[in-house]
């Protein structure tokens, strides 16, 4: 009897601990998922103290609150923290003890052997149910909470974004303002830029044609707008020299705009008559075979000059080493800093990056241009005091300007 | 005139841009963005239409004229009349259908297209080893810098590299992980930045030179 007595007093204490594994948590809230365009619910519940390797919740979503209730989600006790999204929930020290699901679709029995999933709707109220279960029970909350999946109107995670942005663009805009008042701004020598009037000076007294290479990017490219930008200088002085210009693209959009700033610069400089629309012209639309037709070009017309302006790939060797290999003076721009080690090797002088950019404003000296020059000089003095300071304060262990930089 | 030319684009450059830039902060936009997404293939696939027109009335022009390396013009011509047939053809089901997977359009893309682009690739490993030959001479201090980092990065990754020094491949990798991503990101620092720079002078109307004639 005695030996009975003490084997249910040890047993007790494991039946008693193996019946609390399975407690619900507190806290279960539903609401909208943030910073999205609508489609999901976010929920999000305390975890407890019983929970284990085997333990986890599952969420269930129902059009009515009587039901049907469908699974909609499961989420493993040992993840789904909200310490997890912090572009979503933040990064509050309480958020280690929450976990969250979000909710998009659920299943729904179509027949015996088939689910069909449906998508949580925009707008419509559902019903959530929080279960807890360890694979062989299954505890659930009695009472269900409710939401509606929202479109929502502004993406909170993206705020640091937003107001850097917001910010930069100011100071632009403010420097603008300044060089109208102002116009004598310093801007640095950019030699690539300086040796495109030598360069065509060289092909005029060789008698040979000028060759403008678009890179491979269309119009909406930045590099694109940069390159046409120095083809109409070119094309200006050219006009003015009587010199050839062949301007190559290999998209039609570049090349219909192409032939309009060709043939406007050749109406400012008085020659319209040297103006032929076949020397803008669209090479291929491929890749390497816009790189054939122009090695091929190059070989036959050996032009005097090459200029390559714009966001390049592979190709940018070939043409470079091809136009180095003819003897021509090159000048190659692009913001592709992959072959910007390809131009540097091969070309006489290269504009890297933003000094292509910075084309248009060195070209023309407007003072509108200088000004966002020297807003966007100014903007970078300021990431790069941010970065050294950031670096130091995150070896010290301090990330909140990690944090603040973060891009979501 | 001016209202055409200048006024209406620069106002649809600003509206646009202005969507852009909104509809990344604001999910309700979203759908907003593929709709332009999808009208911008719509236009390309129209503005095809004038590449192809500048190209064939190029060549036709060189063949007309017989003009230096005009036999290559003539290809271009057998070369778009060929593929223009195939795929129009579309393997007996015409053009009305989607493209067939074995069809001759598909076959000259595999046999003929793909080892040219394979081959006009295999030629950079040449132009590398001509572009090396010419640069890699230390007349200058930055020469001489560029010229060891070369030798020290084809070395550390290539066998023969341990085999001289076990240390080699380690300091390749340093090479590539640390100064030269430095570099990298210094220069996507500055080319973001240009970046925004450009596009706000573009979204505004201070940069007009996209829009052909006049100063800028």
């Amino acid at each position: 009897m005695s030996r009975l007595l003490l084997c249910l007093l040890t047993l007790l204490p494991l039946v008693a601990h193996a019946q609390a594994d399975l407690l619900l948590p507190s806290e279960i809230r539903a609401s909208d998922a943030p910073d999205d365009t609508g489609g999901r619910i976010t929920v999000t519940w305390r975890r407890t103290a019983s929970e284990g390797p085997a333990i986890s919740y599952v969420v269930s979503v129902a059009e009515s609150e009587q039901g049907p209730y469908y699974r909609a989600a499961e989420v493993n006790s040992g993840s789904g923290f909200l310490t997890d999204a912090p572009a979503e929930f933040g990064r509050r020290a309480s958020n280690a003890d929450y976990h969250y699901a979000h909710v998009e679709t659920y299943k729904v029995p179509a027949d015996s052997a088939r689910f069909e999933t449906r998508a949580i709707q925009k707008g419509r109220v559902y019903y959530l149910k929080l279960s807890v279960t360890d694979g062989q029970r299954t505890v659930e909350a009695p009472t269900a909470v409710s939401a509606s999946a929202l479109a929502n109107w502004f993406n909170w995670a993206k705020l640091n974004n937003f107001i850097l942005g917001t910010t930069f663009s100011i100071l632009i805009l403010a420097f603008i303002t300044v060089a109208r008042r102002n116009p004598n701004l310093y801007i640095r020598k950019i030699a690539g830029l300086d040796a495109i009037e030598e360069a065509l000076g060289r092909a005029t007294e060789m008698g040979k044609p000028v060759l403008f290479i678009h890179g491979l990017a269309g119009m909406d490219s930045i590099s694109t707008i940069a390159a046409v930008n120095i083809l109409g200088r070119v094309a200006r002085r050219t006009a003015a020299y009587d010199t050839q210009l062949r301007v190559s693209t290999n998209d039609p959009i570049v090349m219909a705009v192409s032939q309009e700033v060709v043939k406007e610069a050749y109406l400012d400089a008085g020659r319209p008559d040297a103006y032929n629309p076949d020397h803008v012209f669209m090479a291929a639309a491929d890749q390497f075979s816009y790189a054939a037709a122009l090695e091929g070009m190059m070989t036959r017309e050996r032009p005097a000059t090459n200029i390559l302006m714009g966001y390049f790939y592979a190709e940018s060797l070939l043409l470079s080493e091809t136009g180095a290999s003819i003897g021509a003076i090159q000048i190659a721009g692009t913001d592709s800093y992959t072959q910007l080690p390809f131009f540097v090797t091969t070309c006489d002088y290269t504009l890297m990056g933003e000094e292509l950019y910075a084309a248009s404003a060195y070209l023309a000296r407007e003072p509108k241009l200088m000004g966002s020059l020297k807003g966007q000089d100014y903007g970078k003095a300021f990431l790069i005091l941010v970065l050294v300071l950031g670096t130091l304060l995150a070896t010290l262990g301090y990330n909140g300007i990690t944090y603040m930089f973060t891009s979501y | 005139m001016i209202f055409l030319q200048r006024t209406l684009p620069l106002s649809i450059a600003f509206l646009v841009g202005m969507i852009g830039i909104l509809t990344y902060y604001i999910p309700v936009w979203q759908d907003m963005e593929e709709t332009f997404a999808t009208w911008l293939r719509i236009i390309f696939a129209f503005s095809f239409l004038l590449g192809i027109y500048s190209l064939l009335h190029l060549h036709w022009n060189r063949i007309r004229r017989r003009n230096p390396g005009w036999g290559y013009s003539a290809f271009v011509y057998i070369g778009f009349g060929l593929t223009f047939l195939f795929a129009a053809y579309n393997d007996g089901k015409w053009f009305l259908e989607p493209q067939a997977e074995g069809g001759g359009l598909r076959w000259m893309f595999r046999y003929v297209q793909v080892p040219c682009q394979a081959t006009m690739f295999s030629i950079l490993a040449f132009f590398i080893a001509s572009a090396a030959y010419r640069t890699f001479r230390a007349r200058t201090p930055e020469a001489v810098i560029l010229l060891i980092a070369a030798v020290l990065m084809m070395l550390g990754r290539v066998p023969i590299g341990a085999y001289i020094y076990e240390g080699l491949p380690t300091f390749a990798q340093w090479l590539m992980a640390v100064p030269n991503m430095a570099a990298k990101r210094g220069i996507l620092l500055g080319v973001s930045l240009g970046g925004i720079a450009t596009s706000l002078r573009i979204i505004f109307g201070i940069e007009r030179s996209y829009l052909g004639g006049g100063e800028a």
